[in-house]
Order: structure tokens, then sequence, then C-alpha cells
């Protein structure tokens, strides 16, 4: 069903139960969000894309993302109240990220550092090394790749991501998604010598490679795709998707 | 047991147990096994009971009843004595004998059992003169102290069910209407109107509905749902059945807290009894419907009280809480339409159906109508589970039912709505206790926890210890809930260490506006009223913390010391008991702590019969 | 933990995953905690990741990932307890039991556990041991209470 909302005074249309965000951003209005990608379920994390929402009458500030669009929802996208808001949500996160992406963002509304941090605080931050629980890793792994390797863990200030156990999770198929919308880089998704790493997940696999000895892909991924689409055992040594 | 197939076959049913009990002749002792009174050993009592009325030969003549219960939890283990309603307290298995012998056979009151009112010394006999029970209004309590909770002939004989039957008589439309003029607010906390909801739920099209009711009861301080479930759980079991007939729901869920076993236990027995009586499963009543309630345990996380973090659990989830709209009556359990209420919400509306709307509406205020179950707890003389009409004053609630503050101290604040609720000051006493009226002043009504406090309450240290249970009970998933409580708690311990500066009170400040503003669920948007009521009415304490780094209440461990006075005996029991041996002095010499080894663990002060150990 | 006990709860809840919780709570109360195996077992029986068992376990207070003691000693840390000190009794436990709060003891005799509320609060401040209550408690009670587990378990 189509809705009609307003952005910013501009009269907008969306199907309903839309992310508000994507539809303001395909009417050109810039706003900014860590936590967010197209392909999974919105999740409202980062909170960096709080928006006013006037709906039904009642106006607050509202994560934009996982904000469902209705008829009639009167939207504002930037504010002195806004900015205020995010401003303090950047200083939050500076303090227990140290990733340039964060500090690039803040820096644009005008945090440089943060009063929040401590010893402590820089402990905790050099340990996650830049990730801020957003867990776009976590929802690409369950919802788009189908292998749910990654997981939340605990609540409250005690939440992390990580995997079961904190050992390497033996289902991850080292295809890198986590590491591709990860908006922190902190995953450390590398290649060495013939092996495929995910730091962060402590996981390791052996590429497999073509005939002319170029790495393709890692083989317990090819393992797991024959599996998954019912190829024939042998299908990709006989040379791989390119030889058919 | 047969199933009871309509309304006249339940009238029918009713007299006759009511005759046979009539007929019996029995006199009823109730003796009050809820989870307080157990803890004193309420079980023991009632085994004492009934060995010793066997053995005096009193079996057909007296009844003994374990119930639910009665409120009054200072003085358990409780003894109630129909149809006087005479009242004993502090009841133990050895007092048995002589109350079989002297009370039940020769109808002597024994004086040493009775409530003595510390206020006047005076001795109560029946449990309607003790001002605790004379100034509330027990609609949904009075029932605790009148049935075996395991026992549904005892609920139909006090008219159970028939609210049922005549919302089957009256139908979906006209149920929903009368709910709705009835006024009936949401106990669980936000204080919506049950009628309205209901109606949203019944509008929806759906091959399925859902009911739920939450008796997750998280706030700490808190025991009503805990009592009702306990006490009266055939309530509950109604209240949902009209509601499922008036939605149109034919499932059910109750989510217990898995630390209330003993509701679980009597809850699973009234579904049981429910089921064979035909009032839930197949073609309730005779109406052609069918219902069925199941119990999910909770699994320990205070946001699952919240109702989509709740839904999301009962999925097989971990719990965290989604953006409304939708509404869960309109997207609830695995997307179909639920409708959610609190136990105490559902335990009203047997009585708004069977009394009708205008009876409900004749107690409480304009806007808030009806009574209200508190847990009165803390710094208060009577503490227990209060039923009192809405819109009775905070002072009314404290003092002439709860008595007071013991041991003679000063009145502090009181605590209301759970650990996002505010503490109100002295000032606010008269405040007249509804829905509104405590929003206004910056607490809640929350799910009812009132919790008073005295002069040796810091109230930066409760605003701390609120803090610490938000930031560990917060889902986590929204960056300002996470690391805006826990920054919160920081600071405020930062103030609770005496480290605090000029600056801190600002930025606590600040950032109480973003969690607020910022979060998603009302964990985190409201999760600032601790913070933002006691720095309201009691930001003098703060700053005795920064400027004079002085906790005035003697409770902050960083900013206080132990020092033995001239009112020392050299008893030595304060030496012996310290566990880091840092006091020292001779038998009959004056002791001396030596501050610097001290950890402040205050066990001296407990122990010193001469109050010779002070805090300073 | 035999996995014919795992087995036996899933089958009772009809193989369902969406009673992953009640599931993973009865084999809870079988071993007092989440056997490894056992969490393997559900997740290759019911078809869901394990990721998803690993997270609702550690979300859940209820849930526990490590053997627990013999004797469990519960402090509640509700409000009223609160304001009645229940926290100096954390502090005895802990010097008693040599334990720090939310650990086992080294013997595997005592877990020291806190709770938020179990809604006795007329009876603060309160300690359960082994299911047991403990109302309207003191330091020096309490500390009598396990050390005279300790000198029947010692005994023995
Ligand atoms: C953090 C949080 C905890 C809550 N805990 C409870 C609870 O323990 N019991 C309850 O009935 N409602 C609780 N609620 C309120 C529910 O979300 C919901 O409003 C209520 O169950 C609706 O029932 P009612 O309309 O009958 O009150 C909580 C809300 C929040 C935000
Ligand atoms: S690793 Fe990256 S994607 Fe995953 S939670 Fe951390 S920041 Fe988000
Ligand atoms: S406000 Fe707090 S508890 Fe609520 S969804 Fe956000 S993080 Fe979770």
């Amino acid at each position: 069903m189509t809705v009609e909302i307003t952005i910013n005074g501009v009269k907008a249309k969306a199907e309903k139960g839309e992310s508000l965000l994507e539809v303001i951003r395909k009417y050109g209005f810039v706003v900014p969000s860590l936590c967010h990608h197209h392909a999974v379920e919105p999740c409202g994390s980062c909170r960096v894309c709080l928006v006013s929402v006037t709906d039904n009458g009642r106006t607050k500030l509202a994560a934009s993302c996982n904000y469902k669009v209705r008829e009639g929802l009167d939207v504002t996208t930037d504010s002195e109240e806004i900015r205020r808001n995010r401003a303090m949500v950047l200083e939050l996160m500076l303090a227990e990220s140290n990733a340039p992406q964060v500090q690039k963002l803040a820096a644009e509304y005008g945090v440089t550092s943060s009063r929040f941090s401590t010893e402590e605080t820089k402990a905790l931050a050099a340990e996650r090394d830049g990730c801020i629980l957003c867990g776009l890793c976590v929802r690409v792994c369950e919802e788009v790749v189908e292998v749910a390797a990654l997981n939340f863990e605990g609540r409250g200030d005690k939440r992390d991501v990580g995997t079961p156990y904190q050992e390497a999770p033996q289902n991850c198929i080292a295809c890198g998604a986590c590491a591709y919308v990860c908006p922190t880089d902190c995953i450390g998704f590398v290649e060495e010598d013939g092996v495929r790493k995910l730091k962060k997940w402590k996981r390791e696999l052996p590429m497999a490679k073509d005939p002319s000895g170029r790495p393709i892909a890692p083989q317990f991924q090819l393992y797991y795709f024959t599996q998954k689409a019912g190829l024939p055992a042998d299908f990709y040594k006989k040379g791989g998707p390119g030889s058919r | 047991m047969a199933k009871i197939n309509s309304a006249k076959e339940l009238q029918a049913y009713k007299d006759e147990v009511v005759k046979k009990v009539e007929a019996a002749g029995k006199k009823e002792v109730a003796v009050c096994c809820g989870t307080g009174c157990q803890a004193y050993g309420a079980k023991d009592v009632v085994a004492a009971f009934q060995e010793e009325i066997k053995k005096q030969g009193l079996d057909d003549k007296v009844e003994i009843k374990p119930t639910g219960c009665h409120g009054f939890c200072e003085r358990g283990t409780l003894v109630l004595m129909h149809p006087e309603k005479q009242l004993y307290q502090r009841v133990k298995p050895d007092a048995v004998a002589e109350i079989v012998e002297k009370t039940l056979k020769n109808g002597e009151i024994i004086e040493a059992h009775l409530y003595d009112n510390p206020a006047t010394g005076e001795k109560h006999k029946l449990e309607s003169e003790i001002p605790f029970y004379a100034n509330q209004k027990r609609l949904i309590l009075s029932n605790n102290g009148e049935i075996d909770p395991t026992s549904i002939d005892d609920y139909i004989a006090h008219g159970g069910y028939l609210g049922l039957a005549k919302s089957i008589e009256m139908g979906p439309e006209k149920t929903i209407a009368e709910v709705k003029e009835a006024k009936l607010r949401g106990r669980g906390g936000g204080g919506f109107p049950a009628g309205v909801k209901w109606e949203l739920a019944a509008k929806q099209e759906a091959d399925q509905k859902y009911i739920i009711c939450n008796a997750d009861e998280g706030d700490p301080g808190a025991f009503m749902d805990r009592s009702i479930l306990e006490g009266n759980p055939q309530a509950v079991i109604e209240g949902m059945t009209i509601a499922a007939l008036a939605t149109g729901a034919d499932t059910a869920y109750v989510y217990v807290r898995y630390e209330y076993p003993l509701a679980i236990e009597r809850l699973t027995i009234a579904l049981e009894q429910a089921r064979e009586k035909g009032f839930i499963g197949e073609n309730i009543l005779g109406s052609g419907k069918n219902f069925e309630i199941k119990i999910n345990k909770g699994g320990g996380a205070f946001v699952c009280g919240e109702e989509t973090a709740l839904i999301r659990s009962i999925e097989g989830k971990t719990g965290i809480p989604k953006p409304k709209p939708p509404f869960p009556a309109e997207s609830g359990v695995f997307g179909k339409p639920t409708n959610i209420n609190n136990v105490e919400t559902y335990a009203n509306v047997p009585g708004i159906l069977r009394e009708g709307a205008k009876w409900f509406t004749s107690m409480g205020t304009e806007n808030s109508a009806g009574t209200k179950i508190f847990s009165l707890v803390g710094k208060v003389n009577n503490t227990g589970l209060v039923e009192v009409e809405m819109g009775m004053t905070l002072r009314d609630i404290i003092f002439k039912i709860g008595g007071g503050v013991p041991n003679g101290r000063k009145f502090k604040a009181v605590q209301t709505g759970g650990p996002s609720g505010g503490c109100l000051p002295e000032s606010k006493l008269d405040l007249k206790v509804d829905f509104d009226s405590l929003t206004q002043e910056g607490s809640m009504m929350g799910s009812g926890g009132m919790i008073v406090m005295d002069d040796q309450t810091c109230m930066v240290d409760v605003c701390k210890y609120f803090l610490g249970f938000l930031k560990f009970e917060s889902c986590g998933n929204c960056t300002t809930c996470r690391e805006g409580l826990r920054r919160l708690h920081e600071l405020v311990s930062l103030v609770a260490d005496g480290k605090g500066d000029e600056n801190t009170i600002p930025l606590i400040e600040e950032l109480c506006e973003t969690v607020e503003k910022g979060s998603l669920c009302a964990l985190g948007t409201t999760g600032v009223n601790p913070v933002r009521s006691t720095l309201k009415y009691f930001r003098d304490e703060y700053e005795a913390h920064i400027k004079d780094k002085k906790c005035p209440a003697g409770v902050c461990t960083e900013l206080i010391t132990y020092e033995i006075t001239d009112a020392c005996t050299g008893c030595l029991v304060c030496k012996k008991r310290c566990p880091e041996n840092c006091i020292s002095g001779d038998k009959k010499q004056k002791h001396v702590i030596d501050t610097d080894k001290c950890i402040k663990c205050g066990i001296c002060k407990d122990a010193c019969k001469f109050d010779a150990v002070r805090i300073f | 933990m035999d996995t014919a006990k795992v087995e036996a709860i899933i089958k009772k809840h009809n193989g369902d995953a969406t009673a992953l919780l009640a599931i993973m709570q009865d084999v809870q109360a079988e071993e007092n905690y989440l056997p490894r195996e056992a969490v393997e077992h559900i997740a290759k029986k019911l078809e869901i990741p394990i990721s998803r068992i690993y997270s609702m376990a550690t979300f859940f207070e209820s849930f526990h990932l490590e053997p627990r003691g013999k004797h469990i000693c519960t402090v509640c840390m509700g409000t009223a307890c609160h304001v009645r000190g229940a926290q100096r009794l954390v502090e005895q436990l802990e010097r008693d039991l040599k334990v720090k709060s939310g650990g086992t003891s080294e013997d595997g005799l005592f877990t020291l556990e806190e709770v938020n509320c179990v809604g006795a609060c007329a009876l603060g401040p309160l300690v359960i041991v082994d299911g047991k209550y403990h109302g309207n408690t003191t330091s020096a009670k309490i500390s009598k209470v396990v050390t005279e587990i300790q000198k029947v378990e010692g005994g023995k």
C-alpha cells in the first residue's frame, strides 16, 4: 500500500512498512547511520539516524532505520535538537570505539573527544578494536548468508558480539560478508599464504585452488555450496564454475 | 468431575457448593501460605494445625485452609479465623496446640497472638480493626484470605466464573463496551485503557489471535502479581478467558518469572481444575468457543517484561524490544494479533463483568477507576501488600496503613514505579495517588512498588542502585541505553565516591536528555527518572557529596568512617567479630578502630549492644 | 549429560523450536547448568544454529554455562533489601565462602549469586540457601548458616 508522508516539508510517497531512513535517503536528504544495511532487517542499534517524527499528533525523536513508514508521518531530519542528540550519541560511542569511521562522523558533529573516556574505556576500546556492537555482522550472517555462525552475547553493558563459546565457529564459511558490511572494518578479513582468515572470529580456512594454482575460495565454503545447492560432489574439482 | 455447560448449571453448582459448606458448618481457619509466610514456616503451622485438630477431636468442626498472601507480611505467619475474622499474627508451630485448645475449642482469645498497635498500644482482635487493614479497599486481595487457591469450588462459591458467564451472555461487543466504560487501565505500568486495547485486537482480521498475561514482574520491591497468582489464580484465568472471547483469541500464554515457583505451581493446578470444569478448553461453558492457556517461564531478564521483548521471548528468541507501531494488538506473537495485559489487570475483569462498570467507576478517581495494589516495603513499619482506592494520598498509605517509619527515624522519600520510577520527598506526601498524578511529579505508577526511605537512606546511593540495575538489565541494543546508562552509573558513582566536581551534575543532566530521547523502549526512555527525580528533590545531597565530600545519610563508604564513642563498655564483642581484625582495646577499656584498615563492613556497628559504634 | 535425557526433554516439547527457552530451562533444571554437549545436541535436533542458543543462554539470567556449586547461596538485591543493607551480606558471604559474587568456590561447594528481587520484601534483607529462605537476616546470622554447611561438608 502506498502512503504519503512529509519529509522536511516535502511530500513523499512510500510503501507502508518501509524503513523510514531508506525513504528519507531516496528523497535526497542526508541522515547519518552506522548500523544500517539495506540487505538486512534494520535494528536501530547505533541511534545516530535519529530524526524527529510526528505520528498521530505526537512528536518525538526516533531512530529512522527501524521506524516503519505509516500514512501521514511528518518528519524533520535536521534541527538543533537532533544535532545535539546525535552528537551525544557519537560522544558515547567515541568512548568505546577508536574506529576512524566513528571519529570522522563524530568530528562532523563537532565531537573530537569524549568526556566519558577513562582508562577503563580506553582499554575496552582497544580490546574491541573499533567494534560498536551494531551487529550488522551477526545479522548478515544469519539473514543473508544463512550460516548464523555469529551471535550477540550477554545483555546490558555486558553485551558483546562474538561466536559461540568464543571459539572459531565450525560452520563459518569465511565468505567475508560480515567484514564487507562492518561499518568499522574491525573483523580483520585477510588472505595469507593460501589461507583465508577472519581474525575477530579466529576462523582460518585453507583455500581451494583452480588448476592454475590461483585461489578460488575456501575449500569448506565450496563444500557448503555444493551441499546447499545440491551440486555433484566433484563440481568444483572439475575446475570450478568457470569451466562449465 | 463433570463439565459445567451453561450459566444455569454454574449457578446451580455454586448453590450446591455453598450449601455443602454450610451444612458441614465448619469453622474455617485460613493460614497464610504466601511466599513470605512460608519463609516464616507457614507450612509447618498448617501441619501442626492439622495434627492438633485431629488430636483434639475437632476434625469435623474446623477446616484448616492454606491460602494465598493476606498482605501483612511483616507479621507472618498470619492465621485468620472465620467467620469472625479474628487475626492471630506471628504464629509459630509450637503455639498451635494452645490456639486449638483455647481459641478454637473454647472461644478464648490468646492476647499474646493479637496485633498490638505500636502507635496506641492497643490490642486488636479483628482483622478489620487493625489500621493496616481498616484503611484498605480489598477488591482483589480479599479473596486471598478466604479461598484455598488450589480449590476451584472455593472460587466458585465466592462468585467465581459468574463474570465469564455474564460476558458470554453479553457477547464480545458488549463485553468490550463494559470494560471500556469501567475505565479499567492497565496495571502493568503504562495505564493504557484495557477496553481500547481489546477493541483494537478484536478489530483485526486474522486466522489466529493470542492472549498474553504479563506476569514477569521484574520490578525489584514488587510482588503484587506473584501474590495474586499464588492466592487467587482462578481470577486471572477468568479474566483472560473473558478477554479471549471478547477479542476472538483461542490461545494464551502466561509469562511468569522463573523465580516464582509457587505461583507457577498454583497456576498449574488452577488451570487443570478450570479445564475439568469446562471454563477453559473446548466449548467453554457451552458457548461453542475454545480457549487454551499455556505457561511460559521467563528466563530472568527484566526487559522481557516489556511487551514486545516478552513476545520475542515467547517465540524462542532473545528479548530485544521492537519499535511500536505495530502494536501487539496488530502484530504480536508470530505476527498475529495479540492482547497483552498484566496479571492485576486481568484479575479486575471478572468483578467488572459481574458487578458492572458503574460499580467499578464508583471507586477511585475520575481518570483512574478502581483500586490498585501496592507493595509497601523498605523503611516502613507494616511491610506488605496493600490495596487501596485510587486517589488515596501517599501520606495515608505510608502512615495510616504502613504505620510510618520504624525506629523513630524520619521519613525522607518514597520511591514508586520500579527502577524507572522516581523518588518523591516529604513535600509531595499529600499527592493523591493515581496514574496521572505520579507521572506529573516525575515518578510513575509502574506496577505498584512503593519503597519507603528514611534519613539513613542516601539518595545518591539509591540513584546509583537503580542505574546499576538498569544498565545490567538493558537489552543492550540501543547505544543510548547501553552506553548511556552505564556512563550515568559511572558519573553517579563518582559523586558517591566523593570524586565528583562542578562539571559532574551538568554532564549528568546533558546525558539524561539523550538517553531519554534517543532510546527505543521505556527501559531507556524512563531509565533517567531516578536520576532526574533525585536531582530535582535531593540536589543538596549530591552537592554535599561533591562539595563537602560528605554523605549526610552515612551510607557511601568512601565518605564515611566508623568510630567508637565513649559509650563503649569494652565488651570485646566488636573486636572479636571484625573480619579485618582492626579493632583494638582491652576488656573494659574503650576500643578503637584502625580507620586505615577498616573496610566499613558495619559488622561492629550491628554487633554493639551499646550503640557505641557511630558513623562519621 | 546423557543424550537420552536431552532427547526426552526435547520430545516432551514435541521437538518444537519455539519451545527453545523451555527446553533449555528443563535441561538446566536437570543439571544445574547447561552442559555444552546438551547445547550442541539441542541445536542439532531442533535444526537451529548453536549461536542462537548461545546468545539466549547468555542473555537470560537464569542460565549458566559453567557447572555450579553443590550449595547455592542467592542474595536478594531488590530495592527493599538494598535499603536494608543487602550489599553487606554479599560482602560477608564473599569473605566466608572465599568467592566473588557470581562465582563458584574452588572446592565446588558453593556458588554465590545475586538476584534482582524474589518479591519477599517484607523479609528483607534475605538470602536463599539451597532453596530455603533466610529472612530478616544479618551478616552474623547468615555467616553461621554457611559455616554450618561448611562444617558438615568438611566432616565428610
Ligand atoms: C522495561 C519494562 C519492563 C516491564 N515490566 C513489566 C512487568 O514486569 N509486568 C507488566 O505487567 N508489565 C511490564 N511492563 C509493561 C508492559 O510493556 C505492558 O505495558 C503491559 O504488560 C501491558 O499490560 P497492562 O496494559 O495490563 O498494564 C514493562 C515495560 C517495560 C518498558
Ligand atoms: S564487528 Fe563490525 S559489524 Fe559486527 S558488530 Fe562490530 S562494528 Fe558491527
Ligand atoms: S531502550 Fe534499552 S532496553 Fe530498550 S530496546 Fe533500547 S537498549 Fe534495549
